[in-house]
Parts: structure tokens; sequence; C-alpha cells
């Protein structure tokens, strides 16, 4: 048992407690980056008082939500009240668990690793919706609503490109899936999944409710969606999930279809070489850093859809273009078609 | 294997707990929360059964999608939960004999010999993903079974679909229509010379 505690429980919980600390630090100044960034896409400077640059504003702003009061609204379902919070923000911590950030640097290497993200994810939308209905609030409810219908429609998407993915890596595996995609910057899969990336990309915006698909939020029509009652602590953590959600979505976007810990200069002559002492874990970040600048480029350029749009978009446009990659992708991949899917298929009867 | 054992009875009492709240329950969004547990402790005892694909396709499915809508439909009634009690009385003898009935099943199960469940291997630790060897099942052994089975239900979607849908005329859009719109179909610009005032004052 003593065995068991110190060989197992106890580096895993360290494990656990680093990939937490580091995302939660990471959160805080996404929050600031999205503040500058906006801010100067907007001819203006963003926060600067707080600290050297307004390096420290995000800790004053988890000070302040922290020690602010949490007001539990009349006639509202209190217990189911304060789950939603914790409901949201489990699903996007317990995702990061199978996400490799270098060679071997994984804290569950497991099989199903792409099912399992999937499946997590899908259910931050409780969170939401929980939180919608137990506020006893006709806003919060119908950003509730809203956001049920958006992010159910935009899984099929998402998962339709993941299945474009695992056809061309040929396994779940989120370690697997970006040794497949050795061989330099044009073998990574953005190029031959092109519309499935793109597909992913913009699902994930959709599934992460950030602009222009924060229809559950959208300020100028029902106030704040499905927080709106919620202040102090409880709506500090659902702002938590979201940008961890973002960040996840980042990364995975980074692993699947940028080659995840793999340099982009493999296979350049000179290149190569000179940046070979950069750990893994550097060209992961910048990788992730891009997507989460696409997130907050895209906020601060495109107004918010209308919710009849945001169908549309999902279910008349997206699930056909991946329906068809999907067809694509297959063809390619059974009958060898290079660069990319020169591996031989493996037939053996059972 | 002690800690295994702990693990799965726990699974087992919160599932039991959870199933009995689904069914007793007033609430009927409480009731489809508890449901929700249900399935995720269920995937947890699959997983712990080292059938993870099993288990992460009934959270990816059900608590992902299935009772995602489920809630939507049930938020969206006000059930007045005194009409539902009514019929309990006229209802009961009928779903006594339900009752009865899977209690016996379960009886016939649990003595496994009944079916040669008893004759069944033990599982063998495989160095192939479970994934890998039931995809592989799927598409070869039961390839007609599955591919039937996915016509069915697309079927079903079809008829779902022309049940629901009602041809109304309304308002609707055309965003192939809205694309095409250039600026010159709504907007003409006149060129003119400015007019002079009438009263003379001024620049003209």
């Amino acid at each position: 048992m003593l065995d068991l505690l110190t060989q197992h429980l106890l580096p895993n919980i360290g494990k656990i407690l680093l990939i937490v600390a580091v995302l939660m630090l990471a959160v805080a100044y996404l929050t600031l980056a999205e503040r500058k960034v906006i801010g100067y896409i907007q001819m203006r400077i963003g926060p600067n008082r707080v600290g050297p640059r307004g390096l420290l504003q995000p800790i004053a702003d988890g000070l302040k939500l922290l020690l602010k009061e949490v007001i539990v609204p009349t006639r509202s379902n209190l217990y189911l009240f304060v789950l939603a919070p914790v409901l949201a923000i489990g699903p996007a911590l317990a995702a990061w668990a199978v996400i490799p950030f270098d060679a071997g640097m994984v804290l569950a290497d497991i099989n199903a690793g792409l099912l399992y993200v999937l499946a997590i994810t899908s259910m931050s939308v409780y969170g939401i919706v929980i939180a919608g209905w137990a506020s006893n609030s006709r806003y919060a409810f119908l950003g509730a609503m809203r956001s049920a219908a958006q992010v159910v429609s935009y899984e099929i998407a998402m998962g339709f490109a993941l299945v474009g993915v695992l056809i061309a890596a040929g396994s779940l595996n989120l370690s697997e899936i970006v040794m497949a995609q050795q061989g330099g910057i044009l073998y990574w899969y953005w190029l031959p999944l092109l519309p499935l990336f793109v597909v992913y990309f913009i699902s994930g915006v959709a599934e992460t409710n950030r602009a222009p698909f924060d229809i559950a939020e959208g300020e100028s029509e029902i106030v704040a969606g499905f927080h709106v009652e919620y202040s102090g602590m409880a709506f500090a953590i659902f702002f938590l999930a979201e940008y961890a959600d973002m960040i996840l979505i980042s990364i995975l976007a980074a692993t699947l279809f940028m080659g995840g810990w793999l340099s982009p200069f493999e296979g350049i002559p000179l290149l190569e070489t000179m940046f070979s002492w950069v750990p893994g874990l550097v060209w992961l970040l910048l990788k992730t850093s891009l997507f989460l600048f696409i997130y907050l480029w895209i906020r601060a350029t495109f107004p918010r859809y209308r919710y009849d749009q945001v169908m549309r978009l999902g279910w008349k446009v997206f699930i056909p273009v991946t329906l068809v990659w999907l067809v694509i992708i297959s063809t390619m991949q059974v009958f060898d078609i290079g660069p990319w899917f020169n591996n031989i298929v493996e037939v053996t009867n059972p | 294997m002690i800690m295994e054992k702990i693990l799965f009875y726990c699974f087992a009492g919160i599932l039991l707990f959870a199933a009995t709240m689904v069914i007793t329950v007033r609430n009927p969004v409480r009731a489809a929360l508890f449901l929700v547990l249900a399935f995720f402790t269920s995937a947890a005892i699959w997983l712990m059964l080292e059938a993870e694909f099993l288990a992460i396709s009934l959270v990816l499915v059900y608590v992902g999608a299935v009772l995602v809508l489920f809630l939507f439909v049930v938020m969206m009634l006000d059930i007045d939960t005194s009409a539902l009690k009514e019929g309990f009385t006229r209802y009961l003898p009928l779903g006594l004999l339900v009752a009865v009935l899977i209690v016996l099943e379960l009886i016939a199960v649990l003595g496994a010999a009944n079916f040669g469940l008893d004759q069944v291997p033990a599982p063998v630790a495989s160095d192939e993903s479970n994934t890998k060897m039931l995809g592989r099942l799927l598409y070869t052994v039961y390839v007609y079974p599955f591919e039937i089975a996915s016509v069915i239900l697309t079927v079903a979607i079809v008829a779902a679909i022309t049940l629901t849908l009602r041809p109304h005329k309304r308002k609707t859009q055309d965003p192939a229509q809205q694309v095409k719109v250039r600026s010159k179909d709504r907007v003409r610009l006149i060129k003119m010379a400015s007019e002079k005032r009438q009263d003379g004052k001024g620049k003209p």
C-alpha cells in the first residue's frame, strides 16, 4: 500500500499540480494578453497601471474577484447554482491529462487519447446549461439554451475533423499522431487536412463560446447570458474555465495539425542543425501561442454572428465540408498518395 | 487488487444511488442530471473492465450529446408534478408486472450457467488497444450488420425530419442571394450640378 502511494500516487499528484499551476498562470496572463492585444488592435494601450507595464494586472483582478461577495439569486436552485462552475472547470482541467508536451512528456499516455479529449470537452456544456437553469433568470436561461444547441452542433463538425486526423495518423494516441507528422513543416497535417484544420479551429472557437460565436453571452442581446447572475469567485471560475478551454483548443490544434513538439525546421539543411538545441516544449508553446493570438485577433475583428447564422454555418457548411474531405483523405490513405500517406495500411484478418 | 475492489464498490454505490434518484426525484431536470451521473459512473466501471473504447463512447455519445438535448427539452417544459402522480395507482399493476419480469431475468442472468456465461474464457491482457481490435472486428466480421444498422439509423433520421418539417410560408434568408448582392443593385449614385440658392445670398 505504501509502495503504491510513493511510486504512483505522489509523483502523479505532483505532475497534476504542476500542470494545473502552470495552466492557471497561463490563464491569468492570457487575460492580460487579450486586453493588450485587443487594445493595440483598437489603437489603445491597454492596462498599464498595475506593476511594470501592467504586468501585475491579472493578479489584481484575481484578488478583486476573490474578495467580492457571491450573491445567490432568490428562488434559484442553490445546489446546482454552486455545482455549475465546478462542472465548467472540471472538464477544462481533466482534458489536459492526455496532452503530450514533448516526446514522452505526458501525464497519461492512453491509447484512446483523442477520443478521451473529445468526450471530456463535450461535457463542458453542462456547466453552462446548469448555470443558466439554476440561476432562475430569463437571460441566463436563454444563454444556456443557445449554448447547448451551439455546442452540440459544432461538436459533430469537430468530431469529424478529428476523425480525419485519426485516418491520416492511423492512431488515437496523441503522441503517435505527432510522430506520424514527422518530416518537416510540409508533412504536418495542416496541409493535407487543410479544410479539416480550418473547420476544427473555427469549431473550437464556437465550442469555447468565444467571439464571434459568443451568442451564449451576447452582451448586447442577453446581458451576459448564462453567467449573468454569478459574481465574485463563482464568476471567476467560469472565466478560468473558458480561458483554460481556449488554451486547450489551441494546444490541440498545434498537436493535431501543426506537428506538436516537432521543430518547424526539420528537413531544412542549415536551419535544422542551428535550431536543434531548442527543446520540443518551446516549439509546442510557440505554436499554441500563435493559435491563442488568432483567437484574440478574431475577437477584435469580427462582429457577433446571429443565432441562425451560427446554426447554418455548423450544420450546412462545416459538416458537409468535413464529410467530403473524409472521403478524400480515406482515398489518399488507401492508395498511398504521397508524400504524406506512403505508409502501408496493415490488412490482417482476425 | 484490493484497490480495484474498493473502487468498484465506490462506483457501484454511486451508480445505484444515482439510478434510484433518477426515478424517485420529483424535479425532471434533477432526474436528468442524476442520469448523467449514472452514465458517467457506469463509464468508470467499464473503464475498470478495460473496455476503454466503450466507456469513452458512452460519455461522448450519451453524456456529451443525447442527455444535453434531453436536458434542453426537459428544462423548457414546465411540468406540474402533481399531475404526474395522479396515474400512480392505475399503472401500479402494470409496473409491478414489468418489475417482476426484470427481476426474474436478472436472476436468470446471475445464475451464469443458464446461459453458458461461465464458460467464457477469462479476459487476456493484449498488447493491442481494444479500440483497434473493436474497429477491426466491426469492419471485417460484422461489416454487414454494422452497415445495415447505420442505414437504419439514417432512415430514422430522415423519417424524424420529414415528420416534423412542415412546409410553411415564412420569411427566410438565402445566403447565396445575400452574397451575390452588389452595391449597384441597392444604391444608385447620381452626378448632378449643385443648385443655386433662390434668394441669391451666400455662395452657390
